[in-house]
C-alpha cells in the first residue's frame, strides 16, 4: 500500500456526536497501514484535548483515553488551532501543538488527503 | 483521475449524500474512475434497504444500487459504523443474533482498512459530510 500524507481534521465536541469518535477510529486505521496521519483540532474540536472529562456521566466512553492510544500507532502529529482555544478560554493543552490559521493553512497545503469531521 | 468517495452524511438529513451521488455520477461521465465509495458515520444510512419514500420522491438507496450496477462502483460500508447504528447485512444479522437484516447487495460491509486502501489507491479522495 502506497503512503499518503492524511491530516484529519477534529471540528466537533467530543460528546454531541459521533463525529470525534470515529475520526479518532480513522486515525487509528490510518496508522495500522502505515499511513502519515496528521490530527488538527479546530473550532469545537478543541473540546476533544480537554483533561478530565466525565462522560460517563452523559453514558459515553471517554475521548481522551483513545487519544491517548495514538502514539501506540506512530501517531504523534497533533495540532490544535490556537485561536479557537482562546475564544472558548480553555487550558492549554499539553498533547498537542497550537497553530496559528497561516500555519493551519500550510499544514493543509502539505496533505495529499484531508478529512473533516 | 481516480476518485476514493468518502460518504459521512445520513440521507434527507443534509444534501451531502445526494451530492456525492451525484458527483460520482458527474465524475464518471466525465471520463474518471470511481475506485469505491466508503460508507461512513452517519454515512452508512444509506445502505438501509427499507428506505421506501413516497414514489415521486428520490430513493438514494435505490440510486446508489443503481450508479453500482451500471458503472461497476463498489459500494462499501463501514461495519463498525454500521452494527452501532443497527445496520446490518444477512451475515452480521447472525453474526449477533438479529432476525431482520436491512443492508442488501451490491452494498458490501467491510472494515475501515477498505477507506485507508482506497485513499492509498486513488488521486483524490472526497469526504461527503454534513
Amino acid at each position: 500500500m502506497s503512503q499518503k500524507k492524511i491530516l484529519l481534521i477534529a471540528r466537533s465536541a467530543p460528546y454531541g456526536s459521533a463525529n470525534g469518535r470515529e475520526l479518532l477510529d480513522i486515525a487509528l486505521a490510518g496508522g495500522a497501514f502505515e499511513q502519515d496521519i496528521s490530527l488538527l483540532f479546530m473550532a469545537d474540536g478543541v473540546f476533544q484535548l480537554q483533561t478530565q472529562q466525565q462522560s460517563q456521566l452523559v453514558g459515553q466512553k471517554d475521548l481522551s483515553k483513545t487519544l491517548k492510544m495514538l502514539p501506540i500507532y506512530d501517531i504523534d502529529k497533533l495540532y490544535y488551532q490556537a485561536s479557537a482555544l482562546g475564544l472558548r478560554q480553555l487550558d492549554q493543552p499539553d498533547t498537542a501543538k497550537p497553530l496559528s490559521n497561516t500555519q493551519i493553512q500550510q499544514l493543509i497545503s502539505q496533505q495529499d488527503v484531508v478529512i473533516s469531521l | 483521475m481516480k476518485f476514493t468517495i468518502n460518504v459521512c452524511a445520513a440521507p434527507l438529513n443534509s444534501q451531502a449524500a445526494d451530492s456525492a451521488l451525484r458527483f460520482c455520477r458527474a465524475a464518471l461521465a466525465a471520463g474518471h474512475q470511481v475506485e469505491r465509495v466508503f460508507f461512513y458515520g452517519a454515512g452508512v444510512l444509506n445502505s438501509n434497504g427499507l428506505m421506501s419514500p413516497p414514489s415521486d420522491e428520490t430513493n438514494l438507496h435505490r440510486q446508489w444500487c443503481e450508479l453500482a450496477k451500471q458503472c461497476q462502483v463498489p459500494l462499501i460500508v463501514c461495519i463498525a459504523a454500521a452494527v452501532r447504528r443497527g445496520m446490518l447485512n444477512q451475515e452480521e444479522a447472525e453474526r449477533y443474533d438479529k432476525s431482520q437484516h436491512n443492508v442488501p447487495a451490491p452494498f458490501e460491509v467491510s472494515g475501515l482498512g477498505q477507506l485507508i486502501d482506497g485513499i492509498a489507491s486513488s488521486d483524490r479522495t472526497i469526504t461527503f459530510a454534513a
